[in-house]
């Protein structure tokens, strides 16, 4: 890369490619083609002027990719091109939330028919996971850290070396001018107080005053292009397995539960489990309408847990002990948060689930006595002392299914429970053979003598709970952060420089600001006022 | 009266105020009025404007007494928060720049938005538990504040275009244009449609069998289109006989289809009625008549002004807001539900939107149609994310 050097009649060394002297602003006559000065008036004042690497070297190849990347043009197709695959993805559920048994390749056909098909294909029921929506994401990210060094580097250079004393086609070529004032002694005085009445810093030298605000929006732009850069990597580093966890766990009530991704050191144990709906008689402002809806409204999803941390290494297959750390009302938007990990509320079973079920036995209408099948326990035999009488349980079906083979269990919750047991009693002939099932005692003898019947069944709700810990939501957060100041800086506050030029007598003024010249105008009447200054002109005015 | 009624009572009031103000806007156009009468006109037109948004507040506040949290969790109230934002949005923005002309295109989307707004349910819907959550309020009015500030860029852009597209031969431009006064013009025969056959108590009920369940589609419009595979059980009604294709997923795929067409359908109608009126000239040639002249390069500066507050505010909402609620409730800040999706989208584009201003050549014209399709994007993610893609967010 050659280091040439360009040196303006005001006497600033200017490096090549530079359009505008950073010192006294006078364009520098050959490179007035990069920004386009050379087919109008007004001066493009974007980066002062700057030399930008993108747009001086373009011979060799990290030139030419240097100059793609940092092109605003290519930046916009690339986010043009995110931003329709984003929405294209919309246009059917994506794989995760499908909420089908069906596998994706014949679900979205079967679904949505040929354009189901056709989205399944493209890969789009993938989208925001696949590698070419990643790569887009990250030809964004490498096109905003290139596109911000090939500028921030000239405009800083620019506005650090930038003179008091301009060029006199430089304050002309501005946008906003006034031309050939008579300004006395106290016309300067006015509006010199004026300007600092706006807060302005006013500098002078040799009777050129150059008067400045808010030149740190310039820098916006940057700031949140860093914010964003922060995000990009923050979402690097969340692909990593270790830097989140992401588990579920059913915890039945009453029941104690490791939780899952802690490395079983926590457990939590459910001691209630709470599931209310709004009654339309009590909640007299919703009357109208819950009275439209035919299923009851949830108000409430709520488990009280107690969490507990081991306290010793657990040996295999032994018991920890456990000591409790917290205990806490969980509920859908409020978790349970405790040494960085969170416990959110996510699913329910409301009595989904068997805690117990007790029989009773009779033969002749005279009682044999009962019991209470324990499901967690599901012990094989039972005896009743009193009548002397044994019941042995032959099968046990937690969730009970029929399948060619016969009944089974398809798992091993007790959702809908299953009994096969026989009852032997000297007060039977012969062993006699009973099935439980859905509430009732079905015989499985022809002629039984005896007769069992539910005398009560307990049940019991079991709570899903999802496990959070996240050690990227620092770094998103910060990112987030970054962008918002970057973002309030730059569109909120404009940075705004007048330049007052001596020449022959009478004064030019030059105005620039590097947006909302609506209100840079008005400023300017206020800046005029009880002054000798003409009306400023718009040298670009659409008309 | 309770507040419940109240809050009707007030909406309906700040309906017929925002109406009469649009009329005395409706009385600065025109070449050959004097001007001291269009600023009488202006000054008697913003009062009014005034006057209907704090009647739009106080029927607000009542709701919010009445249901015991600020009314932003359905449909309805969401469209009524966004209403009243535009509105304040506008009178803010006249204070400043005091454009008048931006009144006559302002008042009457408003009008439309409600009006629109209070086709959806209106009682006062209890809480389910994700959605009792202070972040949830705050991202909601954050969003909705942004997306009405984002919409003045609409207005502006769109009386940008009326002024300053060449009217004297057709172009697409044109095109583009009389598409937008369409659209506008079938936002309302949906309302005319819905309330006219609304206050009739029309109904048409359907059966269907899906997933192997029968379910029941009842339709408050004539039935141009009946559910796939669906059989008509209401005696004595029209019914075309034609079906939705397939293809078209949920229950509720032909109810949809057919407001859509026949909405569709009378728009058209009317909008062919305006043509015939105006003896074939474009609508948009008409309104470049009318319409006072404007400062073009203000305008583009309100336009360019909007979205630069808008979208700060929108990426604060629409984006930060969002994450924490959803961590909040779910555990997890982005899930790529297709609402969120969009809220990326409409933030994506309006970021190439702040790109292409820097760039030379974007400014006027081509940032009014951008500002536009902002808008076209605003409406989709209202009406059509809500209403047929469906997600954690189809509080609808
Ligand atoms: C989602 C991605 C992006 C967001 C949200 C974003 C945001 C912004 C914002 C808000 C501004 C300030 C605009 C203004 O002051 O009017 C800006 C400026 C800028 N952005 Fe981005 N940007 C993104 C991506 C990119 C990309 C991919 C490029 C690559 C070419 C890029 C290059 C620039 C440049 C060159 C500026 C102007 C700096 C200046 O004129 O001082 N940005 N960006």
């Amino acid at each position: 890369m050659a280091n040439e050097t360009i040196r303006c009649e005001c006497g600033h060394e200017n490096k090549e490619g530079t359009v505008l002297c950073e010192a006294c602003g006078k364009p520098i006559e050959k490179n007035q083609h990069i920004d386009g000065n050379d087919q109008q008036n007004v001066l493009e004042m974007r980066y002062e002027g700057g030399a930008r690497r993108s747009q001086t070297y373009k011979r060799t190849f990290v030139d030419k990719i240097w100059a793609f990347f940092s092109s605003v043009k290519v930046g916009v197709w690339l986010i043009v091109m995110t931003l329709i695959f984003s929405a294209l993805g919309t246009i059917y559920p994506q794989e995760q939330f499908k909420n089908s048994p069906l596998p994706s390749s014949v679900f979205y056909e079967e679904e949505y028919g040929l354009t189901g098909k056709i989205f399944y294909q493209l890969g789009f029921h993938n989208m925001y996971d696949s590698w070419w929506y990643i790569i887009l994401v990250a030809l964004i990210g490498v096109s905003i850290i290139i596109s911000s060094i090939d500028r921030y580097v000239p405009l800083r250079r620019a506005l650090k070396n930038q003179k008091t004393k301009k060029n006199e086609v430089f304050v002309k070529r501005q946008r906003v001018v006034s031309f050939d004032n008579e300004l006395s002694e106290n016309d300067l005085n006015t509006l010199k107080t004026n300007l600092k009445k706006q807060r302005y810093k006013v500098h002078e030298e040799n009777g050129h005053i150059f008067a400045e605000k808010n030149r740190f929006s310039r820098w916006g732009p940057y700031v949140n292009h860093i914010g964003l850069i922060i995000i990009l990597i923050a979402s690097i580093f969340r692909m990593f397995e270790v830097m989140h966890i992401d588990d579920y766990v059913w915890v039945r009530e009453g029941e104690v539960q490791a939780i899952p991704g802690t490395g079983q050191e926590y457990f939590v144990e459910n001691n209630e489990f709470i599931y209310e709906v709004y009654d339309p008689e009590t909640e007299e402002r919703f009357t109208r309408a819950l009275e439209d809806v035919e299923n009851p409204v949830p108000k409430n999803f709520q488990t009280n847990a107690t969490i507990y941390r081991a306290t010793n290494d657990p040996v295999l297959g032994e018991k920890p002990e456990l000591e409790r750390v917290t205990e806490g009302e969980i509920r859908l938007n409020q978790p349970v948060i405790f040494d960085g990990y969170s416990l959110y509320q996510s699913g329910t079973q409301v009595e989904s689930e068997y805690n117990s079920i007790s029989m009773e036995l009779q033969v002749n209408d005279e009682s044999l006595g009962g019991f209470t099948f324990d499901t967690d326990e599901a012990p094989s035999e039972f005896n009743l002392e009193e009548s002397d009488t044994t019941i042995t349980i032959d099968n046990w079906y937690p969730e009970l299914e029929f399948t060619d083979e016969g009944p089974s269990s398809f798992s091993k919750y007790p959702r809908n429970p299953g009994i096969i047991f026989t009852v032997s009693s000297p007060d039977l002939d012969e062993d006699e053979r009973f099935f439980y099932l859905q509430e009732e005692v079905i015989p499985l003898a022809d002629n039984n003598q005896a007769n069992v019947s539910v005398s009560d069944v307990d049940r019991r709700s079991a709570s899903g709970l999802t496990v959070k810990k996240d050690n990227t939501l620092p770094l998103f957060g910060l990112g987030a952060g970054i962008f918002m100041i970057g973002v309030l800086q730059g569109l909120y506050w404009y940075h705004r420089r007048i330049w007052i030029h001596p020449k022959d007598g009478s004064y030019h003024i030059g105005v620039h600001t590097n947006k909302n010249w609506y209100g840079m105008n008005q400023e300017l009447d206020k800046i005029r006022k009880g002054t000798n200054v003409k009306p400023f002109v718009d040298q670009q005015e659409m008309k | 009266m309770g507040f419940y009624e109240l809050s009707s009572l007030f909406l309906n009031i700040t309906f017929f105020l925002y109406l009469i103000a649009t009329a005395f806007f409706g009385l600065t156009l025109g070449k050959n009025r004097e001007s001291n009468k269009k600023s009488k006109a202006i000054k008697i037109a913003m009062t009014f404007t005034i006057i209907g948004f704090a009647s739009q507040m106080t029927s607000y506040i009542f709701r919010w007494l009445q249901a015991g949290h600020i009314p932003v969790s359905n449909m309805f109230e969401y469209i009524y928060f966004f209403s009243m934002m535009l509105i304040l949005a506008f009178v803010v923005i006249y204070f400043i720049y005091g454009i008048p002309a931006l009144g006559l295109i302002a008042l009457p989307i408003a009008v439309v938005i409600i009006g629109y707004g209070s086709m959806f349910p209106q009682e006062i819907s209890p809480l389910v538990p994700s959605l009792q959550s202070n972040w949830l309020y705050i991202h909601v009015t954050t969003v909705a504040l942004a997306q009405a500030i984002l919409s003045i860029s609409f207005i502006a852009g769109l009386l940008f275009l009326i002024k300053r597209v060449d009217q004297s031969q057709s172009s697409k431009e044109t095109t583009f244009l009389e598409l937008i006064l369409f659209g506008v013009v079938s936002t309302i025969a949906y309302i005319i449609l819905s309330s006219s056959f609304g206050a009739m108590d029309y109904e048409a009920t359907f059966t269907k069998e899906l997933e192997e369940q029968t379910v029941d589609v009842t339709y408050s419009m004539p039935a141009l289109f009946q559910p796939h595979d669906s059989e008509l059980v209401t005696e004595g009604v029209f019914n075309s006989g034609i079906e939705t294709p397939g293809w078209m997923q949920g229950a509720d795929a032909g109810l949809k289809l057919n407001t859509l067409v026949l909405s569709l359908t009378l728009g058209g109608i009317l909008y062919g009625l305006l043509r015939l009126i105006l003896k074939g000239r474009r609508v948009s040639a008409l309104l470049n008549q009318k319409f006072d002249k404007i400062n073009p390069d203000i305008v583009d500066d309100i336009m360019y002004r909007a979205i630069a507050i808008g979208f700060p505010l929108f990426t604060l909402g629409g984006l930060i807001f969002a994450s924490i609620w959803a961590q909040q409730a779910w555990g997890r800040f982005w899930g790529w539900d297709p609402k969120e999706v969009w809220a990326l989208v409409t933030w994506l584009f309006y970021a190439v939107f702040l790109h292409l201003r820097l760039t030379r050549g974007w400014h006027g014209k081509k940032s009014a149609w951008l500002a536009v399709v902002g808008f076209v994007i605003i409406m989709f993610n209202l009406i059509v994310i809500n209403l047929v893609i469906s997600g954690l967010h189809s509080y609808a």
